[in-house]
C-alpha cells in the first residue's frame, strides 16, 4: 500500500513539473539567457506569478536550485531565466540546448508588492546580476505603463561585454516615457557612450524624485547595497519604500529545509523581498 | 482480528481531541500481553539499552567520566519485549529519526520524469515516546503541515501511533522549564506509570481502538485512590527537577546579547560538528541531494539531514557564505531556540529533553549559553577552550 496514496500525491509540493528549453543563448561570456515552457500547455498558460517571485529548477541527476523568474507575467506563456554559471546546476544547465527538458516548480516567495506599488512612481537601481529579478517588475511596468507614475532605471556593470541585455536597455533610453541611464565600471573597449563610473554616479542625473510616491527597487552584489541605500535615503524615500531582492541558499522554497532562515523568517517564504526597515530590523539580512 | 491500520479512515489530526479523555488502568504484568497483541498490527518501535563500549582511559574530565558511565538508549524496532527500556530518559536520537528519517529517497528519476517514493513509509507503533519528544513531534507537526504541506512527513505521521510513557527527570532534564513535562495532545495512548500499574490516557481515536483489540486487560474504575497516587507522583516527579531554565527571558536577552563578546567564545570552541541539531527533537533541517546510477536503475532525489553548524550552512552557488564564522552559525541556532520561535508560536523550539547537554563534546547548550545570556558565570568546558585556541 506504499506509495500508492493519490491524494497526497496531486499535492507534492516537491514534485517537478517537466518543461522544455524553448531558446537559450548567451548574454555575456558566463551569463545565459534561458526560455521555458511548461511542456503541459494548460499549465503552461495558467502559471501565475508575480514580478519578483523564483522558482525550482530541475536538472534530472543533478540537483535542483532556485532561480529568479525575469519574464513578466504580463507576458504569459513562456518563463524566462538569466542564469550565470556558477555551481552544479548551473554548469549543467550550459550544457543543455534547446528543446532539453527540466523540471520546474514554483512560483515562490513573495515578490513585489506590485498592487501598493501602482500609481506611484519607480526607481530601479540595479548592478550586474540584479538585472535577473528587476527585469520582471521593469517589463510588467512598462507592459502596464499607464499604471505607474514615472519610471526611472539606473544600470551599472562592470564592463560594458558584461552588461547584460544591453539592447534591451538602450532601446529603453530611446523611449520618452521612462528615464534610463546606463553606466560600467571600466571601458575596455573604447566605444562606451554612457557614463563611466559606479552605479551611484548616475543619481545626479536624475529628474527630482518625489520622495514620498516613489518606490525604490534595488539589486546587485552585496557590496552595493550600502551605497545604493545611503543615495536613496538621502533623497528622503521612506524606508519601507526601498525594496531589495536578496538571495540565500534554499533547498526546498517552501519553507522546510531551513537553510534560508533568517531569525524567524524564511527568506523563500516571507522574502526574497524585502524593504530596507526589514533589514535594519533583522540584522543578518544583508 | 480488526486490522486498524487498514481501515482507511485513519485522517489523524493529532491536534483534535475526540470527546472526554478516557482514562484506564493497566496492570504492569499486562503491558507486554498488550504489546504482543498490537504488534500484530504493525512495527512496534520501542527505547532499548544500547551496549556500552569499553570504559574510555581518555575520559578523565569528570564531565566525560561521568558521561560515559550512561546508560544510553535508541529507537529500535521491538521483537523482545523485555528488551524495552522502561525506566530510562532520552534516547540518544529522539523519534524524528522514524517521522523525518536521517536519509531517504523522495523521487525516483527517469528520462520520463519525477515518481514520488513512499517506500519508507511504514505502519509503525511508538511505545516508549517521553512527553518531551511528543512535544518536539507536535513541534514538526506545525512545521511540516504549515503554509505548502509536505507529504512524507505527513503520511508517515498519518501511519505511527504514538504511545507515550511518563518518566522521572535526571539531572539534565528541564521540561519543566519549557512545560512539556505535561502532554495534552500528540498522542494516541499515554502511560503513567504508578508503581505497580498504568494510569492509560486515550489520547485519540485510533488509541481507542487499539485498547478494544485486548479490552479485558484495562480497568475502567479509577478510585480516589488512584487520583491521590498520581498526585503525589505529579509532585515527586515536579520536585526532582535539577536544571532550570529561565525561557520567558530569552527573547529580550538574545536582542540585547547580539553582540555580547561570548558569542565569539562559543564560536570559537564550538567544533562545528553537528551533534546539537541531530539530536534535537526540533531540528529538521535538510538537504537535498541526486544520485545517479549505472545502468537503467532510476535516479534519486535524497533528502538527508543538515544541520546549520556545519561551515556549509548558507553557502550560495559561487562561494558566497552568509554564515561563515562558527558564532555566527550558532547565533541563528540559538536565535531559533530561544527567540524567534517564542514570536512566532508563542512557545520556544526546545523541548527541555536535555540531549544537547548531555551531546555537546564542549557543553555549548541551551543551559549555558541561557546562563551566559543572564550575565551568569558559566562554567562550562567552552570558557576554557575559547581562551585556549583564541591564545
Amino acid at each position: 500500500m506504499n506509495g500508492e496514496n493519490k491524494s497526497t500525491a496531486d499535492l507534492n509540493p516537491f514534485l517537478p513539473e517537466p518543461a522544455r528549453i524553448v531558446r537559450t543563448y548567451h548574454l555575456t561570456s558566463d551569463v545565459k539567457f534561458f526560455q521555458v515552457r511548461f511542456v503541459d500547455m494548460d499549465k503552461a498558460l495558467s502559471f501565475k506569478y508575480k514580478p519578483g517571485q523564483f522558482a525550482m529548477v530541475s536538472i534530472l541527476g543533478v540537483g535542483e536550485a532556485p532561480f529568479c523568474i525575469s519574464s513578466t507575467p504580463s507576458r504569459p506563456g513562456l518563463l524566462e531565466f538569466c542564469i550565470r554559471k556558477a555551481g552544479t546546476v548551473t554548469s549543467a544547465l550550459f550544457g543543455l540546448i534547446e528543446n532539453s527538458l527540466l523540471g520546474l516548480r514554483g512560483p515562490y516567495g513573495n515578490g513585489f508588492p506590485v498592487e501598493r506599488m501602482t500609481g506611484k512612481n519607480i526607481l530601479i537601481v540595479e548592478g550586474g546580476m540584479g538585472v535577473a529579478p528587476l527585469r520582471s517588475v521593469l517589463l510588467y511596468s512598462l507592459d502596464n505603463r499607464d499604471q505607474f507614475g514615472r519610471v526611472s532605471v539606473l544600470y551599472g556593470a562592470k564592463r560594458p561585454s558584461e552588461m547584460i541585455f544591453d539592447e534591451e536597455y538602450f532601446a529603453l533610453k530611446t523611449r520618452s516615457d521612462l528615464e534610463c541611464y546606463l553606466a560600467v565600471d571600466a571601458d575596455d573597449t573604447g566605444k562606451w557612450t554612457e557614463n563611466i563610473g559606479v552605479v551611484t554616479t548616475l543619481f545626479r542625473h536624475l529628474k527630482k524624485v518625489d520622495p514620498e510616491n516613489t518606490y525604490a527597487l534595488v539589486c546587485g552584489p552585496p557590496i552595493m547595497y550600502k551605497f545604493v541605500i545611503k543615495e536613496l535615503i538621502k533623497l528622503n524615500i521612506p524606508k519601507d519604500q526601498i525594496l531589495m531582492t536578496l538571495e540565500r541558499r534554499m533547498k526546498c522554497g517552501v519553507g522546510k529545509c531551513g537553510h534560508c532562515a533568517i531569525d524567524y523568517i524564511y527568506t523563500c517564504l516571507d522574502g526574497p523581498v524585502f524593504n530596507y526597515w526589514d533589514v535594519l530590523h533583522m540584522r543578518e539580512l544583508i | 482480528m480488526p486490522r486498524i491500520f487498514r481501515t482507511g479512515w485513519m485522517s489523524i489530526q493529532p491536534k483534535q481531541r475526540i470527546g472526554d479523555m478516557k482514562i484506564l488502568k493497566l496492570k504492569k504484568k499486562d503491558l507486554f500481553p498488550f504489546l504482543e497483541v498490537i504488534s500484530r498490527e504493525a512495527e512496534l518501535w520501542a527505547p532499548v539499552v544500547k551496549p556500552s563500549g569499553p570504559p574510555s582511559d581518555t575520559a578523565t574530565d569528570t564531565y566525560w567520566a561521568e558521561l560515559a558511565k550512561r546508560e544510553k538508549c535508541s529507537f529500535e524496532r521491538i521483537r523482545d519485549f523485555s528488551k524495552i527500556a522502561m525506566n530510562t530518559t532520552r534516547t540518544i536520537i529522539p523519534p524524528k529519526k522514524i517521522m523525518v528519517p536521517s536519509c531517504f529517497n523522495t523521487f525516483n528519476s527517469t528520462t520520463k520524469g519525477y515518481k514520488e517514493d513512499f517506500s519508507h513509509v511504514k505502519d509503525r507503533i511508538l511505545f516508549g515516546i517521553r512527553s518531551c519528544d511528543i512535544h518536539g513531534l507536535l513541534f514538526l507537526d506545525k512545521l511540516f503541515s504549515q503554509v505548502y504541506p509536505d507529504p512524507y512527513y505527513l503520511e508517515t505521521r498519518k501511519k505511527t501511533l504514538i504511545l507515550g510513557l511518563s518518566c522521572f527527570p535526571d539531572e539534565y532534564c528541564f521540561c519543566k522549564s519549557t512545560h512539556t513535562h505535561i502532554v495534552e495532545e500528540g498522542y494516541d495512548l499515554f502511560f503513567t506509570d504508578l508503581g505497580g500499574y498504568f494510569l492509560v490516557w486515550i489520547g485519540s481515536s485510533r488509541g481507542d481502538d487499539l485498547i478494544r483489540l485486548q479490552p479485558d486487560l484495562f480497568d475502567e474504575n479509577l478510585t480516589e485512590k488512584d487520583i491521590q497516587t498520581y498526585i503525589q507522583w505529579q509532585e515527586k516527579r515536579d520536585a526532582a527537577f535539577q536544571t532550570e531554565v529561565n525561557f520567558i527571558r530569552m527573547p529580550d536577552l538574545m536582542e540585547l546579547n547580539y553582540k555580547a563578546p561570548f558569542w565569539e567564545e562559543v564560536g570559537a570552541a564550538c567544533l562545528a560538528c553537528g551533534s546539537c541539531t541531530m539530536v534535537c527533537p526540533d531540528c529538521n533541517c535538510y538537504d537535498i541531494f541526486d544520485k545517479q546510477f549505472l545502468g537503467d536503475r532510476p535516479g534519486q532525489r535524497l533528502r538527508c539531514w543538515d544541520s546549520c553548524t556545519l561551515p556549509k550552512y548558507s553557502e550560495v552557488a559561487g562561494g558566497e557564505n552568509f554564515r561563515e564564522h562558527k558564532s555566527q552559525r550558532l547565533k541563528l541556532w540559538y536565535t531559533h531556540k530561544l527567540q524567534a520561535f517564542v514570536s512566532k508560536y508563542g512557545k520556544p523550539s526546545c523541548v527541555g529533553c536535555g540531549r544537547c547537554l548531555v551531546t555537546c563534546p564542549v557543553q555549548i547548550n541551551v543551559k549555558t549559553v541561557a546562563a551566559a545570556l543572564e550575565g551568569h558565570p558559566v562554567e562550562a568546558f567552552w570558557k576554557r577552550l575559547s581562551k585556549e585556541v583564541t591564545k
